[in-house]
């Protein structure tokens, strides 16, 4: 898959240039960072989960994602179907309106057996997937994906078919209702930045680093000694575990699940906000999430404001995309890195980290 | 750096800008599918509403209704989700939603977390909606999927004679609870139904569906609608299959009789009962497809209003007949609204309307056939029409109850 080839040699220049932890040191991000903490009092109900809530949600997911195919190298459509295996788990172990399936569980318990079954699920993927490279990778996780969906449209007895789990219970303990807007954004803002921080920290642990390898030179690492296929199932459940948080979060979202949620075309948003965001960096996927969640959110609302067929607003939606790939095929961080070296040129300064 | 703190300090002040609202007026939001297969049954139910609003106009006291409109896909998530945009971006103070089955079940139970609002349902048919724990601010004014085939099971039986029938349907609420009542009725003259095959929203290929039609029928049932139904006629054609048909209210109905190509005439004939009937000569409904037929250019509507452009009718009506009794009065939790609402006997186009205690619709329903009006067009004519249909379908609410709800496999075909 060229894509992540043209990333591969991308991040091989930059990788020597790394340091720690280069965000405590880079202004940019403690200003978003202080932006994202203090959101509540800027922003209304609606943009506090809706728009920002959500971007961080389907950023955790298609953070699973970047670091499959931007560490490993390894393109799984799988990450929304796990994400949607945790979410359905949620609901049938813990306590929704559709008594005669949920075993009505205190969150507690069910959350965390959600996210075990979620990362043993994905990680029997990833082992099948493993095997394989590059188109084939996609083919199988799509395959894991679409009968999943399938699966779930047609089993009444556990995932009531068609019409889903309704009325699914969130957690409410130390006196919040972590549901109601303004816990619920710092619980989002909390999981996803423990899931950013943990991908970063992954990347340059030893795990990380021969995961890198493995990318880059499959063959080359087998010679050194290193299993190649345990590292990449490794990886399937590292990134099957975080997809997993993401579900949960998404179940307690909508209070409810069903086979929509988990549709094929979902799965392949979810590679479309990695792509757009760009998949060398775990910024790349919020940064594209919150792309995808404005456009889908306003396409409408523009279309009309221009009086033009409202219908029409997935076409706004698809040209958005098309434009950012036709002109970075690293996504927006991709434009954002050319941006920056060139500025790095014009005033000659040694500034070239490349880091947003 | 400092650019992008200005820009991002713009976005702030934008967002801010974005909440203040502006009064005098009653912002309603509208659902409707306008994707996926059941796309043309919501573009038809927008036609509904607008002419709603062309015959009864947006004001209300010194106030005018602005509407909303957001789009799904028959999926109970994209219905969530379109919801909870309209009342959350929107503002909107009174929903009139959804358009299908499971998206019923998931917006009354979304109702439930917003009791201040006001949800009207603007057509869906899931019987378990209003039937299991409902929501004491969703209101339905159209009948559910069991009322709409009342009439049809007595009908196939005493007068078309058929004994055996089997049944192809869509997996989803609202055929489960439309092939309840027809099940219900036809098991309950003595007929049989020896073959339920159930097949998933959105399918593209009934080959191996129409292959595993038995033989040894009277009749066929198909409860499917939209692009589905349309599929399945097409292949059933090519098939040459020549089964008497009997159809669903969906099936039956301008979404799919006035599709392009010839396959629709395999319905021919074909029996149906549903919440309306095209050739109907009551003059409320003569009245009604007038002023749906002035509302819209011929090209851009059906000849005659679809049972989803009558449900929108039905349920807009409402609303503003409400409102305009307590004179758009939301206040105190717009309890003034759904007082008048649960009281509200509307004369629908389609017949008397009056809620239950569920705050579901009690009504008329027809039984029709389907007959080509000579030109090629076809239309759905009256056979029968039976008033005051309930929810529980004249069936004592206890033995009503231990049927159980509408699935697969219930109810079985036995007399209850």
């Amino acid at each position: 898959m060229s894509l992540t080839q043209l990333h591969a040699t991308a991040t091989a220049v930059e990788r020597p240039k790394f340091r720690a932890w280069p965000e405590l040191n880079n202004p940019a991000a403690w200003l978003v960072a202080l932006i994202l903490v203090i959101m509540p009092l800027i922003a209304n109900g609606f943009f506090l989960i809706e728009i920002f809530g959500t971007t961080l949600i389907l950023g955790i997911i298609a953070l699973s994602l970047m670091f499959l195919a931007g560490y490993g190298g390894m393109v799984s459509l799988m990450q929304l179907t796990i994400a949607g295996f945790a979410g359905y788990m949620v609901a049938v172990f813990g306590v929704s309106g559709n008594a005669n399936i949920s075993l009505g569980w205190p969150w507690w318990l069910a959350t965390p057996i959600a996210l075990v079954l979620a990362t043993i699920f994905g990680t029997l993927g990833g082992a099948l997937a493993v095997r394989t490279e590059g188109i084939y990778t996609i083919m199988i996780t799509l395959a894991i994906g679409a009968a999943f969906y399938y699966f779930t449209n047609q089993n009444w007895a556990i995932f009531n078919g068609h019409t889903g789990i309704n009325t699914v219970a969130t957690p409410q303990f130390w006196g919040v209702d972590w549901r109601s807007d303004i816990p619920f954004y710092y619980l989002i803002l909390g999981v996803a930045a423990l899931c950013y921080f943990a991908v970063q920290y992954v990347s340059r642990t030893p795990f990380g680093l021969a995961l890198q390898g493995v990318r880059d030179n499959a063959r080359r690492m087998a010679a050194l000694g290193f299993n190649v296929n345990a590292h990449r199932v490794a990886a399937y459940a590292f990134a099957s575990f975080i997809a997993g948080l993401g579900g949960v979060l998404q179940v307690w979202n909508y209070r409810q699940i069903s086979p929509g949620s988990v549709g094929v075309e979902r799965c392949i948003d979810i590679l479309i906000i990695a792509v757009v965001g760009g998949i060398t960096r775990p910024v790349g996927p919020f940064i594209g999430a919150l792309i995808f969640v404005i456009l889908r959110t306003f396409a409408l609302d523009v279309l009309i404001k221009f009086g033009l067929d409202g219908n029409r607003f997935r076409l706004l939606i698809g040209l958005g995309f098309l434009a950012i790939v036709f002109w970075s095929s690293d996504g927006v961080i991709g434009l954002w890195e050319r941006w920056r070296r060139r500025q790095g040129r014009a005033s000659s300064s040694t500034t070239g980290r490349g880091h947003g | 750096m400092l650019k992008g703190s200005v820009g991002l300090i713009a976005l702030g002040s934008l967002l801010l800008s974005g909440a203040a609202v502006a009064q005098e007026k009653i912002k309603v939001g509208v659902t409707a599918t306008l994707e996926g297969t059941y796309t043309v049954l919501g573009e038809d139910g927008i036609r509904g509403f607008q002419t709603a609003l062309n015959t009864l106009g947006k004001k209300v006291g010194d106030k005018e209704l602005e509407f909303v409109i957001a789009s799904t896909d028959a999926t109970p998530d994209s219905a969530v989700r379109a919801v909870r945009k309209l009342i959350e971006q929107d503002k909107v103070q009174i929903l009139l939603s959804p358009l299908s089955g499971d998206e019923g079940i998931a917006v009354k139970n979304f109702a439930k977390s917003r009791p201040e609002l006001t949800f009207i349902n603007a057509a869906s048919g899931a019987q378990e909606t209003t039937y299991v724990d409902p929501a004491p601010n969703f209101f339905r004014y159209n009948m559910d999927g069991a009322q709409w085939q009342t009439g049809l099971g007595k009908y196939a039986y005493d007068s078309k004679g058929y004994r055996k029938i089997a049944t192809v349907g869509e997996d989803y609420s609202f055929i489960y609870t439309q092939v309840f009542g027809l099940v219900l009725e036809f098991c309950g003259a003595g007929g049989q139904v020896t073959n339920r095959q159930w097949v998933p929203l959105g399918t593209k290929d009934f080959a191996s569906v129409i292959a595993a039609l038995p033989d040894d029928v009277d009749a066929i049932y198909l409860g499917l609608g939209g692009a589905d139904a349309v599929n399945f006629l097409n292949q059933y054609q090519q098939a040459g299959g020549k089964a008497h048909l009997m159809g669903g209210s969906i099936m039956i109905d301008q979404t799919i009789l006035s599709s392009k190509g010839s396959a629709k005439n395999a319905l021919i004939g074909t029996i149906a009962a549903s919440g309306q009937a095209d050739t109907w000569e009551d003059p409320g409904w003569q009245k009604f497809v007038k002023a749906y037929q002035d509302s819209f250019p011929p090209n851009k509507r059906f000849p005659s209003p679809s049972l989803l452009a009558t449900n929108y009718y039905g349920s807009t009506m409402a609303l503003i007949l409400a409102l305009r009794q307590v004179n758009g009065d939301l206040s105190n939790n717009q309890a003034k609204l759904k007082e008048a609402l649960a009281k509200i006997e509307l004369d629908a186009p389609n017949g008397k309307i009056k809620l239950d205690s569920n705050r579901q619709a009690i009504g008329t329903n027809f039984v029709t056939e389907v007959v080509d009006d000579g030109k090629g067009a076809l239309f759905s004519k009256v056979v029968k029409v039976i008033p005051n249909v309930n929810q529980t379908l004249g069936y004592d609410p206890a033995v009503f109850a231990k049927i159980g709800l509408p699935s697969r496999t219930i109810p079985e075909c036995k007399k209850y």
